[in-house]
């Protein structure tokens, strides 16, 4: 009886949290489309999310890239060729691991100082006192954070896919002996606009599911110092986990059809 | 500046309370925090709404400046319902109100006279430069020079926080002031000192003031008439020079602060 009550009360706590994400989500975009903006806040935060994450962005894709040349070539050993390294690196640089790890790495960056932020603000009464000012906590606080990471996530994965190819072009360069003008034919050969579009476009969605669960649990946060260390937890968890999700969801969409 | 009319007291002649609470409940859970308030506050009246921890002072004004929504009741602000308000009435009502809060609230990315000009520029749109004239001017209203301006918020004491605070509550000259908790945490003097200022400043707006605190202290010093809450429900509404002949045991103990009585303190969250 008592295994029954728990899975009931479990249930509840799902529905009560995922219709209130839900309302949370409609309401923030509501206010992205209707005036009046904040270009000022908009800009900020498009220099907060997009020009200081470029340093790890980059970091973890020129990495990735390079380890990307790296596997390719000793993995299939038996059958290995420019083409064929190129081509790994460029497929999965564009169709997943740019969006996916700039997304990822984002969550962790912004995600987390959006939830901390937007948390202090709760629990020391700073959302109360805009409210009291006129001011639409949403249009102040969560709308030009949607709207920047819905902006900045798509043009960092485009740098992103840029050096991660230029990573995978090191390697096959200066460690495997690749010929570099072939290597490059190669690689242009093998860049397809619907790998980059599809990118592009699952980088959008990322940007607003870390945008949306960072401003959600922040703005959802209570009971002091506690509460925001645990909104900040939940921010990162739930956005790296929805963007794991997601990503197979668009990815079913635009390659199974 | 100050001595000038405030603006927006084109309906100030109309007759009635400034704000009038019917029957209002709230409860979070099975927590019953306002079991039936009702409540008339008077035009230009400064009311003290006093009571201990978690009796509901601070839900009840929460739940008039909007910030909170009662379960059931009415709540009228100069005769109008104000409980189902939403989007823009709601923000239009909101310039009525300016609020201090407990712990100052201030904005920690913005300068001070950001601060205090914040309601200016974002709830009515004023010109920014135009905002920062009267922002320093409210500053300067309660007793901070012009370099305390450019600070950040977290340079500042607790006693500069609430002065500052009180600035950013009354720079857009509300019709309705509410100042939670505004001597907590400050030395006697500077406890003072703030009771001197939020007098001062009320009477040159010509504002309505409702303030909740448990400093009797301060409470005598501020308000015009009084309310008592325990329980959610208020248990005495007076004059402020009545409150020592009610011969109500609850706000006997409760204003002589002592331990013993019919008030039973909740030890356990």
């Amino acid at each position: 009886m008592n295994l029954l009550a728990t899975i009931g009360r479990l249930f509840i706590a799902f529905l009560f949290h995922t219709g209130r994400l839900a309302i949370f989500a409609g309401q923030g975009l509501s206010h992205c489309v209707r005036p009046p903006f904040f270009p000022r806040l908009i800009g900020r935060q498009l220099i907060e999310i997009g020009y200081f994450s470029l340093p790890v962005v980059g970091l973890t894709a020129i990495f990735t890239g390079m380890v990307l040349a790296l596997q390719s070539s000793t993995g299939f050993a038996s059958f290995v060729a420019e083409a064929a390294v190129a081509k790994v690196v460029m497929l999965s640089m564009t169709r997943e691991l740019g969006p996916v790890l700039a997304g990822l790495m984002v969550a962790g960056r912004i995600g987390a100082a959006m939830a901390a932020e937007i948390g202090t603000m709760r629990v020391t009464e700073q959302i109360d006192a805009l409210v009291t000012l006129s001011t639409n906590p949403f249009k102040y606080l969560v709308a030009p954070r949607m709207i920047a990471a819905l902006v900045a996530l798509p043009i960092l994965v485009v740098i992103d896919d840029i050096i991660g190819v230029f990573g995978g072009f090191l390697v096959g360069v200066y460690g495997l002996g690749f010929n570099p003008a072939v290597f490059l034919h190669d690689s242009w050969d093998s860049l397809r606009t619907l790998d980059v579009a599809s990118g592009i476009f699952k980088a959008a969605i990322f940007g607003f599911v870390v945008a949306l669960m960072g401003c959600y649990n922040g703005y959802h946060s209570q009971g002091g110092a506690q509460g925001v260390g645990r909104a900040t937890t939940n921010a990162v968890v739930s956005a790296s986990i929805l963007i794991l999700t997601l990503d197979y969801v668009i990815t079913a969409l635009f390659f199974r059809a | 500046m100050s001595d000038q009319p405030q603006s927006g007291t084109s309906d100030k002649a109309a007759s009635g309370p400034a704000i009038r609470m019917v029957d209002v409940h709230k409860s979070f859970g099975a927590k019953n925090v306002l079991d039936g308030v009702s409540l008339d506050i008077g035009r230009g009246e400064s009311f003290v709404i006093i009571g201990g921890s978690g009796s509901g002072k601070s839900v009840t004004i929460k739940c008039i400046l909007g910030l909170l929504r009662p379960d059931s009741g009415n709540i009228l602000i100069d005769g109008n319902e104000t409980t189902r308000l939403r989007g823009s009435d709601r923000d239009e009502l909101m310039r009525k109100f300016g609020m201090l809060f407990q712990g100052g609230a201030l904005f920690d990315s913005l300068k001070v006279w950001e601060n205090v000009a914040f309601g200016l520029i974002q709830g009515r749109r004023m010109d920014r430069k135009l905002a920062r004239d009267r922002a320093y001017e409210t500053l300067a209203q309660v007793g901070l020079g012009t370099d305390v301006g450019e600070l950040s918020p977290a340079e500042l004491s607790g006693g500069m926080q609430k002065r500052v605070g009180l600035a950013r509550a009354i720079a857009a000259r509300p019709e309705i002031i509410f100042f939670d908790e505004p001597t907590t945490g400050l030395d006697p003097i500077m406890a003072d000192i703030i009771n001197e200022l939020i007098i001062k400043c009320v009477k040159e707006l010509g504002a309505t003031a409702v303030s909740i605190t448990h400093d009797m202290h301060s409470a005598r010093k501020i308000g015009d008439r009084m309310a008592m809450i325990y329980g959610g429900k208020l248990i005495w509404v007076g004059r402020t020079a009545e409150i020592d002949a009610t011969g109500n045991p609850y706000v006997e103990q409760f204003i002589h602060g002592r331990a013993e009585g019919p008030i039973k303190m909740e030890v356990r969250g």
